[in-house]
């Protein structure tokens, strides 16, 4: 049983969010940005996206091979390490398993890489079977740059800070190799749902 | 207690002192048993729990050094806030606070770090940014450090008397505020939100390498991490945290 703050009475029951809100989170109705360190802007014809590390073959493409790639809109709930939790935002992009179709790897993780240098580790399990994409448009509109765009990793199912921003390539690897938010704290996994938060925590 | 890295547990923090800072902000000095200190920069997680078992948790920055036995957070209370009202308006000295931490390994400096050391804030967004400073001088650290800082109005400068008292005998610091909403009679400094032009007269010259650490609420982070890259610094060199809770 956890300690009782005194006099707390809490705003939210958490009405109409029935269900939807993992342990620690709150509501919330704006879109918060969190990051490291300054936005990059990477010209679009100078952006590319690869599949590199343990595959037969690296694959790349270029900004506009990529929006010619089969594209998917999903509606999905989002939830950020920071406690807020954003419900039904919807997302355009392509569907890891589309860029994985036809590339051969024996690997286990993944690690997805960044312009400004970030990374976020991953099972490849936690990014395949319709878990995980690339996306590039967000409301219907260009994902904007503050919220990762051209494009960013979206993995709703973990926290958000395995959704990277900006991301540029997926590295498949045979072992686990933890990203940036991982080597400073932060939980290997993140499952919003177990509250992993950080280090430790289950 | 082994090499195993420690969970993060839970604790009940004692309120010892609440100090008013400005008309919206003030601090909470808290003891915490068994703390093992932390790393300016570093944050806590609260956690309030309602006797119908309801809960919140929220971040907020330690903002005072890891070589003050008691840590301190800098609460600015928002009207219609869950968290920090409480924080700000029913907590007492002897109330018990529950918490976890330290918390965060990217947005932190201690004097080995060096510098030259560029802070920049917006309101509460001092808080983490004052750990360091006060780090700094209880090392007696002649690290240079320039601080710019963006308050709405005079009377919203926080810790604006120990800021005045830490510069007023350290050669190596330097504080400089701008005031966007309004200015005392007389004021002579800035009077607009932080741009490149006040950056570029603020800060070190790229060549020089400062190590910026950027807080505040997510508009003003971006415009100043956006206007430092564009003068020339290295991005691998500018830090971040932005506060939330909402923006772009
Ligand atoms: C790493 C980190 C460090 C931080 N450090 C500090 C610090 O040192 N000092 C500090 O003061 N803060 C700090 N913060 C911010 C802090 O965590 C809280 O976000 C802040 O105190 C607001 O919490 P709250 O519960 O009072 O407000 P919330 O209840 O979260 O509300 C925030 C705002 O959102 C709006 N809002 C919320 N819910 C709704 C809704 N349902 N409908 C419409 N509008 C809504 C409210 O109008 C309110 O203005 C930090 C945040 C992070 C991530």
């Amino acid at each position: 049983m956890s300690f009782i703050s005194r006099g707390f009475k809490g705003r939210g029951r958490r009405e109409g969010a029935a269900g939807r809100l993992p342990p620690g989170q709150y509501l919330e109705h704006g879109f918060p940005v969190l990051s490291a360190g300054p936005t990059p802007h990477t010209p679009l014809d100078r952006w590319d996206f690869t599949m590199v590390g343990q595959v037969d073959q690296v694959r790349r493409w270029t900004w506009d091979e990529f929006l010619a790639l089969p594209a998917e809109t999903i509606t999905r709930d989002i939830h950020c390490v920071t406690k807020w939790s954003k419900l039904d935002s919807t997302w355009t992009g392509v569907s890891v398993d589309t860029l994985l179709d036809g590339v051969e790897t024996s690997a286990d993780y993944v690690l997805a890489f960044c312009d400004g240098g970030y990374t976020t580790n991953l099972p490849l399990e936690d990014v395949t079977g319709g878990k995980a994409w690339i996306a590039y448009a967000y409301e219907g509109q260009p994902l904007a740059p503050a919220h990762g765009g051209p494009a960013r990793l979206l993995v709703p199912h973990l926290y958000f800070w395995k959704s990277a921003k900006w991301v540029r390539g997926l590295e498949l690897l045979a072992a686990d190799q933890p990203g940036f938010w991982e080597s400073l704290g932060y939980h290997n996994r993140g499952d919003p749902w177990r509250e992993q938060r950080y280090w430790g925590d289950e | 207690m082994g090499a195993v890295p420690s969970r993060l547990s839970w604790r009940v923090a004692t309120v010892r002192a609440v100090q008013p800072e400005t008309q919206r902000v003030l601090s909470l000095v808290l003891d915490v048993p068994g703390w093992d200190g932390h790393q300016p920069g570093q944050h806590i997680d609260v956690r309030l729990t309602a006797a119908d078992g309801y809960q919140a948790q929220r971040s907020y920055s330690i903002s005072s050094a890891p070589e003050d036995p008691a840590i301190t957070i800098t609460v600015e209370r928002l009207d219609d806030g869950e968290v920090s009202p409480y924080l700000a308006d029913v907590l007492r000295p002897g109330d018990g606070l529950e918490l976890r931490g330290p918390i965060g390994g990217w947005f932190t400096w201690t004097t080995q770090d060096g510098g030259p050391l560029l802070l920049v804030a917006g309101g509460s967004g001092l808080a983490p940014l004052m750990a360091m400073l006060r780090h700094r001088a209880a090392r007696r650290s002649t690290v240079p450090v320039r601080l710019l800082y963006s308050s709405r109005g005079f009377d919203d400068i926080i810790y604006r008397a120990e800021l005045d008292r830490l510069v007023s005998h350290d050669p190596d610091l330097a504080v400089v505020h701008t005031l966007t909403r309004s200015q005392p009679p007389g004021w002579t400094g800035y009077a607009r939100r932080i741009d490149g032009a006040m950056l570029a007269a603020v800060a070190w010259a790229p060549e020089a390498r400062p190590l910026a650490m950027v807080c505040g609420p997510t508009p003003m982070v971006e415009a100043v991490a956006d206007a430092l890259v564009a003068l020339g610094h290295d991005p691998g060199r500018i830090r971040t945290e932005r506060f939330g809770p909402t923006g772009g």
